[in-house]
C-alpha cells in the first residue's frame, strides 16, 4: 500500500514539473503502479533505507535514488539497487 | 529483502487480488538543475508525525488520507510513528525515523533543502482522495516553495 501511496504522490508532484525519485520495497507493485523513477531496494518491509542507526548504508541508498534524478525519461524507470 | 512469499497468508492474498492503481501516461519533469543545486523535499509514507501534531486517524475508512507538515529544522529522533499497518515489522523506524525519513543524511550529504517536508500514511487501501485531494495540494506547495526534487520513502 505504501508503495503505491508514494508513487501516485509522485505522479502528482511530476505532474506539475517537479521530478521525483520513489524508494520502493516491493518490485512488483512498482511494475504495476509505474512511478516515474523507482530505486528497488531488496529490504524487508519496514526497512526502506536498509537498517536503523547504519548512516553510511542509509546515505548510500539516499544517493542512488538521488542519482535516479539524472536520468534521462520517458518513465517509467525502475532501477534495482546493487 | 521483501520476499512476498515472506508476508502472511492474507497480506500476499490481498496483493495478488488487489486492484493496483495504474499511472498512465506516466509524467515525466526533467531535472531542472543540476543535482548538487537542487532543492530537495522528502515525502514519506511512513505515518511519521512530529511531536506537537496530531497522530493519523486508524479509524478512517481506506486509511487517512491527510498530511503532516515536518519543518527542515526537526530532530528526526521526536518524530512519532503512527503508521497502522501490522504487516511491517516497526521496531527499525522507532528505533531510528531516518530508515523511513532520512533528514539527517540528507544534512550529512550537503543536499540543499526545502524548508519543510510532508509524511503521509501509506496504508491506503482507496486512494482517491489522496490522488484528488492531498497530493496535489501538497504539490502546489512544493511548487510555490520553488522544489526542484522531491525523494519519497515507503515502509
Amino acid at each position: 500500500m505504501c508503495n503505491q501511496a508514494v508513487s501516485l504522490i509522485a505522479a502528482e508532484i511530476e505532474k506539475r514539473g517537479i521530478a521525483t525519485t520513489c524508494i520502493v520495497l516491493l518490485r512488483d507493485v512498482a511494475v504495476k503502479v509505474r512511478p516515474p523513477r523507482a530505486l528497488f531496494v531488496p529490504f524487508p518491509l519496514g526497512y526502506p533505507l536498509g537498517a536503523p542507526h547504519d548512516a553510511e548504508l542509509q546515505r548510500r541508498v539516499v544517493t542512488a535514488a538521488l542519482a535516479l534524478l539524472e536520468e534521462k525519461g520517458p518513465g517509467p524507470l525502475l532501477v534495482d539497487y546493487a | 529483502m521483501a520476499d512476498p512469499a515472506d508476508l502472511p497468508l492474507k497480506v500476499r492474498l490481498f496483493l495478488r487480488t488487489y486492484p493496483w492503481r495504474r499511472i498512465d501516461p506516466v509524467p515525466w519533469a526533467p531535472l531542472r538543475r543540476p543535482l548538487a543545486e537542487a532543492k530537495i523535499a522528502i515525502i514519506s509514507s511512513a505515518g511519521l508525525v512530529p511531536p506537537d501534531q496530531e497522530p493519523f486517524d486508524n479509524d478512517v475508512r481506506g486509511g487517512d488520507w491527510s498530511y503532516r507538515e515536518v519543518p527542515d529544522t526537526i530532530d528526526v529522533s521526536t518524530l512519532v510513528d503512527a503508521h497502522r499497518s501490522w504487516t511491517y515489522d516497526h521496531g527499525g523506524v522507532r528505533a531510528d525515523p531516518n530508515l523511513a525519513f532520512p533528514l539527517d543524511r540528507l544534512r550529512e550529504l550537503g543536499v540543499v533543502r526545502n524548508h519543510r517536508h510532508f509524511s503521509f500514511m501509506g496504508s491506503i487501501t482507496a486512494p482517491g482522495r489522496l490522488s484528488k485531494q492531498s497530493a496535489p495540494e501538497v504539490a502546489e506547495k512544493l511548487v510555490a516553495d520553488g522544489v526542484d526534487a522531491v525523494l519519497l520513502v515507503p515502509i
